[in-house]
Protein backbone atom coordinates (compact mmCIF):
# COMPACT_ATOMS: atom_id res chain seq x y z
CA UNK A 1 0.00 0.00 0.00
CA UNK A 2 1.31 3.33 -0.95
CA UNK A 3 1.32 6.15 1.45
CA UNK A 4 0.13 9.43 0.26
CA UNK A 5 3.35 11.38 0.69
CA UNK A 6 4.57 9.90 -2.05
CA UNK A 7 2.28 11.13 -4.22
CA UNK A 8 2.36 14.40 -3.16
CA UNK A 9 6.29 14.13 -3.38
CA UNK A 10 6.08 13.23 -6.84
CA UNK A 11 3.77 16.08 -7.77
CA UNK A 12 6.17 18.30 -5.86
CA UNK A 13 8.67 16.89 -7.70
CA UNK A 14 6.92 17.68 -11.36
CA UNK A 15 6.13 21.28 -10.31
CA UNK A 16 9.90 22.24 -9.74
CA UNK A 17 10.81 21.07 -12.63
CA UNK A 18 8.06 22.87 -14.58
CA UNK A 19 9.00 25.56 -12.77
CA UNK A 20 12.71 25.66 -13.66
CA UNK A 21 11.66 25.22 -17.15
CA UNK A 22 9.71 28.30 -17.08
CA UNK A 23 12.52 30.13 -15.74
CA UNK A 24 15.33 28.44 -18.08
CA UNK A 25 13.71 28.55 -21.35
CA UNK A 26 13.52 31.00 -24.13
CA UNK A 27 11.11 29.14 -26.22
CA UNK A 28 7.21 30.71 -25.38
CA UNK A 29 5.71 27.79 -26.60
CA UNK A 30 8.17 25.17 -24.47
CA UNK A 31 7.55 28.14 -21.21
CA UNK A 32 3.93 27.39 -21.75
CA UNK A 33 3.78 23.36 -22.01
CA UNK A 34 5.77 23.73 -18.74
CA UNK A 35 2.70 26.17 -17.73
CA UNK A 36 0.82 23.21 -18.40
CA UNK A 37 2.85 21.01 -16.94
CA UNK A 38 2.53 22.70 -13.32
CA UNK A 39 -0.44 22.75 -13.38
CA UNK A 40 -0.99 19.24 -14.56
CA UNK A 41 1.24 18.65 -11.12
CA UNK A 42 -1.04 20.07 -8.54
CA UNK A 43 -3.89 18.33 -10.05
CA UNK A 44 -2.30 14.87 -8.85
CA UNK A 45 -1.67 16.38 -5.55
CA UNK A 46 -5.67 17.21 -5.64
CA UNK A 47 -6.51 14.02 -6.99
CA UNK A 48 -4.08 12.18 -4.50
CA UNK A 49 -6.08 13.95 -1.31
CA UNK A 50 -9.66 12.92 -2.33
CA UNK A 51 -8.52 9.54 -2.74
CA UNK A 52 -7.48 9.26 0.80
CA UNK A 53 -9.96 11.21 2.30
CA UNK A 54 -12.46 9.74 -0.27
CA UNK A 55 -14.22 12.87 -1.02
CA UNK A 56 -15.09 12.98 -4.42
CA UNK A 57 -14.96 17.21 -4.39
CA UNK A 58 -11.26 17.48 -4.75
CA UNK A 59 -11.97 15.41 -8.46
CA UNK A 60 -14.62 17.96 -9.12
CA UNK A 61 -12.20 20.86 -8.58
CA UNK A 62 -9.78 18.79 -11.33
CA UNK A 63 -12.56 18.56 -13.76
CA UNK A 64 -12.68 22.30 -13.34
CA UNK A 65 -9.06 22.81 -13.37
CA UNK A 66 -8.96 21.02 -16.92
CA UNK A 67 -11.60 23.41 -18.20
CA UNK A 68 -9.63 26.49 -17.47
CA UNK A 69 -6.11 24.86 -18.42
CA UNK A 70 -8.30 24.19 -21.86
CA UNK A 71 -9.44 27.64 -22.37
CA UNK A 72 -5.51 29.31 -21.02
CA UNK A 73 -4.43 26.96 -23.69
CA UNK A 74 -5.95 28.41 -26.35
CA UNK A 75 -5.86 32.23 -25.56
CA UNK A 76 -2.21 31.33 -24.79
CA UNK A 77 -1.48 30.31 -28.25
CA UNK A 78 -3.75 32.39 -29.90
CA UNK A 79 -1.58 35.45 -27.83
CA UNK A 80 1.89 33.53 -28.84
CA UNK A 81 0.73 33.58 -32.83
CA UNK A 82 0.03 37.15 -32.52
CA UNK A 83 3.47 37.58 -31.06
CA UNK A 84 4.85 35.62 -33.93
CA UNK A 85 3.08 37.68 -36.49
CA UNK A 86 5.07 40.81 -35.16
CA UNK A 87 8.56 39.65 -33.92
CA UNK A 88 8.63 36.69 -36.78
CA UNK A 89 10.34 34.82 -33.41
CA UNK A 90 8.63 33.05 -30.29
CA UNK A 91 11.96 33.65 -28.24
CA UNK A 92 10.89 35.96 -25.61
CA UNK A 93 14.10 37.81 -25.18
CA UNK A 94 12.95 39.36 -28.36
CA UNK A 95 9.59 40.71 -26.70
CA UNK A 96 10.82 43.39 -25.19
CA UNK A 97 8.38 46.49 -26.55
CA UNK A 98 7.77 47.35 -22.96
CA UNK A 99 10.95 46.78 -21.56
CA UNK A 100 13.44 49.72 -19.99
CA UNK B 1 2.58 -5.17 -7.16
CA UNK B 2 0.80 -1.32 -7.14
CA UNK B 3 4.00 0.22 -5.81
CA UNK B 4 5.83 -1.54 -8.99
CA UNK B 5 3.11 0.19 -11.32
CA UNK B 6 3.40 3.66 -9.05
CA UNK B 7 7.31 3.91 -9.28
CA UNK B 8 6.98 2.71 -12.93
CA UNK B 9 4.61 5.81 -13.92
CA UNK B 10 6.74 7.95 -11.22
CA UNK B 11 9.94 7.57 -13.21
CA UNK B 12 8.60 7.60 -16.64
CA UNK B 13 6.46 10.92 -15.43
CA UNK B 14 9.76 12.53 -14.49
CA UNK B 15 12.13 11.58 -16.94
CA UNK B 16 10.09 12.33 -19.45
CA UNK B 17 9.41 16.09 -17.95
CA UNK B 18 13.13 16.68 -17.37
CA UNK B 19 13.41 15.36 -21.23
CA UNK B 20 10.71 18.12 -22.15
CA UNK B 21 12.30 21.15 -20.21
CA UNK B 22 15.84 19.92 -21.88
CA UNK B 23 14.75 19.13 -25.23
CA UNK B 24 15.96 21.52 -27.84
CA UNK B 25 13.56 20.23 -30.18
CA UNK B 26 10.00 21.81 -29.99
CA UNK B 27 8.29 18.97 -31.43
CA UNK B 28 10.16 16.32 -28.98
CA UNK B 29 8.87 18.62 -26.20
CA UNK B 30 5.74 18.60 -27.14
CA UNK B 31 5.86 14.73 -27.70
CA UNK B 32 6.96 14.09 -24.11
CA UNK B 33 4.68 16.26 -22.94
CA UNK B 34 1.91 13.99 -24.28
CA UNK B 35 4.02 11.13 -22.54
CA UNK B 36 3.87 12.72 -19.34
CA UNK B 37 0.57 12.86 -19.26
CA UNK B 38 0.24 9.41 -20.36
CA UNK B 39 2.00 8.33 -17.27
CA UNK B 40 0.46 11.10 -14.98
CA UNK B 41 -3.07 9.46 -16.50
CA UNK B 42 -1.68 6.07 -15.01
CA UNK B 43 -0.86 7.55 -11.76
CA UNK B 44 -4.76 8.37 -11.52
CA UNK B 45 -5.94 4.90 -11.96
CA UNK B 46 -3.57 3.99 -9.44
CA UNK B 47 -5.49 6.95 -7.43
CA UNK B 48 -8.66 5.07 -8.57
CA UNK B 49 -9.73 8.32 -10.12
CA UNK B 50 -10.81 6.21 -13.39
CA UNK B 51 -13.49 9.24 -14.66
CA UNK B 52 -10.51 12.31 -14.63
CA UNK B 53 -8.08 9.38 -15.88
CA UNK B 54 -9.57 9.17 -19.57
CA UNK B 55 -10.26 12.78 -19.55
CA UNK B 56 -6.92 13.51 -18.96
CA UNK B 57 -5.87 11.43 -22.00
CA UNK B 58 -8.97 12.62 -24.21
CA UNK B 59 -8.53 16.23 -23.53
CA UNK B 60 -5.18 16.76 -22.44
CA UNK B 61 -3.12 14.54 -24.39
CA UNK B 62 -5.57 15.07 -26.73
CA UNK B 63 -6.96 17.87 -27.92
CA UNK B 64 -4.83 20.59 -26.13
CA UNK B 65 -1.50 19.20 -27.42
CA UNK B 66 -2.34 18.15 -30.82
CA UNK B 67 -3.41 22.31 -30.96
CA UNK B 68 0.05 22.70 -29.02
CA UNK B 69 1.49 20.82 -31.89
CA UNK B 70 -0.33 22.49 -34.53
CA UNK B 71 0.65 25.41 -33.43
CA UNK B 72 4.18 24.46 -33.69
CA UNK B 73 4.05 23.23 -37.13
CA UNK B 74 2.44 26.11 -38.03
CA UNK B 75 5.11 28.53 -36.69
CA UNK B 76 7.82 26.05 -38.41
CA UNK B 77 10.16 26.96 -35.88
CA UNK B 78 13.98 25.54 -36.33
CA UNK B 79 15.52 23.92 -33.30
CA UNK B 80 17.34 25.89 -31.11
CA UNK B 81 21.22 26.33 -30.96
CA UNK B 82 21.77 26.75 -28.20
CA UNK B 83 19.74 25.71 -24.37
CA UNK B 84 22.51 27.27 -22.37
CA UNK B 85 24.17 30.58 -23.87
CA UNK B 86 26.20 33.09 -22.32
CA UNK B 87 24.06 34.11 -19.72
CA UNK B 88 25.25 31.52 -16.86
CA UNK B 89 23.89 33.64 -13.73
CA UNK B 90 19.96 33.30 -14.82
CA UNK B 91 20.28 29.11 -14.92
CA UNK B 92 22.20 28.87 -12.07
CA UNK B 93 19.46 31.09 -10.08
CA UNK B 94 16.72 28.98 -11.58
CA UNK B 95 18.34 25.89 -10.00
CA UNK B 96 18.58 27.06 -7.12
CA UNK B 97 15.63 28.77 -7.15
CA UNK B 98 13.63 25.14 -7.89
CA UNK B 99 15.65 23.05 -5.33
CA UNK B 100 14.91 25.76 -2.17
CA UNK B 101 10.77 25.33 -3.75
CA UNK B 102 11.27 21.74 -3.92
CA UNK B 103 13.30 21.24 -0.49
CA UNK B 104 10.87 23.80 1.28
CA UNK B 105 7.81 21.54 0.04
CA UNK B 106 9.01 18.48 0.84
CA UNK B 107 10.29 19.97 4.35
CA UNK B 108 6.81 21.15 4.97
CA UNK B 109 5.32 17.60 3.78
CA UNK B 110 7.94 15.80 6.60
CA UNK B 111 6.45 17.48 9.31
CA UNK B 112 2.99 16.73 8.51
CA UNK B 113 3.61 12.70 7.30
CA UNK B 114 1.73 11.36 10.36
CA UNK B 115 -1.41 13.75 10.15
CA UNK B 116 -2.08 12.82 6.59
CA UNK B 117 -5.05 10.78 6.36
CA UNK B 118 -4.79 6.67 4.67
CA UNK B 119 -6.62 5.22 1.12
CA UNK B 120 -10.04 5.67 2.14
CA UNK B 121 -12.03 2.44 1.85
CA UNK B 122 -14.92 4.01 -0.11
CA UNK B 123 -12.74 5.18 -3.19
CA UNK B 124 -13.55 2.52 -5.18
CA UNK B 125 -17.19 3.67 -6.32
CA UNK B 126 -15.78 7.94 -5.81
CA UNK B 127 -14.09 8.38 -9.06
CA UNK B 128 -16.83 6.79 -11.52
CA UNK B 129 -18.97 8.49 -13.87
CA UNK B 130 -21.92 8.23 -11.48
CA UNK B 131 -20.56 9.89 -8.64
CA UNK B 132 -19.17 12.71 -10.38
CA UNK B 133 -21.74 13.42 -12.44
CA UNK B 134 -24.04 13.29 -9.12
CA UNK B 135 -21.89 15.81 -7.86
CA UNK B 136 -21.10 17.62 -10.66
CA UNK B 137 -24.97 18.08 -11.54
CA UNK B 138 -26.31 19.23 -8.00
CA UNK B 139 -24.06 21.04 -6.16
CA UNK B 140 -21.68 22.16 -9.14
CA UNK B 141 -24.23 22.98 -11.50
CA UNK B 142 -23.91 26.38 -10.96
CA UNK B 143 -20.04 26.70 -11.70
CA UNK B 144 -20.12 24.00 -14.66
CA UNK B 145 -21.98 26.27 -16.66
CA UNK B 146 -19.80 29.20 -15.60
CA UNK B 147 -17.25 26.87 -17.26
CA UNK B 148 -19.29 26.75 -20.23
CA UNK B 149 -19.25 31.03 -20.61
CA UNK B 150 -15.49 30.26 -19.93
CA UNK B 151 -14.77 28.16 -22.62
CA UNK B 152 -17.16 30.23 -25.06
CA UNK B 153 -14.93 33.78 -23.82
CA UNK B 154 -12.16 31.95 -24.62
CA UNK B 155 -12.91 30.70 -28.19
CA UNK B 156 -14.23 34.09 -29.27
CA UNK B 157 -11.25 36.15 -27.08
CA UNK B 158 -8.89 33.30 -28.89
CA UNK B 159 -10.41 34.04 -32.57
CA UNK B 160 -10.11 38.32 -31.81
CA UNK B 161 -6.88 38.02 -30.75
CA UNK B 162 -5.11 35.64 -33.80
CA UNK B 163 -6.88 36.15 -36.48
CA UNK B 164 -5.20 39.20 -39.55
CA UNK B 165 -6.72 42.55 -39.27
CA UNK B 166 -8.64 42.55 -42.18
CA UNK B 167 -9.48 46.58 -41.94
CA UNK B 168 -6.17 47.88 -42.23
CA UNK B 169 -5.96 46.15 -45.74
CA UNK B 170 -8.39 48.43 -47.54
CA UNK B 171 -11.48 50.58 -47.81
CA UNK B 172 -13.52 47.40 -49.22
CA UNK B 173 -16.57 48.38 -47.37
Amino acid sequence: MIEIDWYLALSAIIFTIGMIGVLIRRNAIVIFMCVELMLNAVNLSLIAFSAYHGDVTGQILVFFSLAVAAAEAVIGLAIILAIFRNNLSVDITKVNLLRW
Amino acid sequence: MEIYAFVLLAVLAIASALGMILSKNTVNSALLLVLNLLSLAGVYLLLQAQFLAIIQILVYAGAIMVLFLFVIMLLNLDEEKTLFDKIRAKYVVAFLLGVVILGQILYSLGGVTDMLPELSPDMEFAGTVEALGDVLYTDYLFVFEMTAILLTAAVVGAIMIAQYKTKDKGDTE
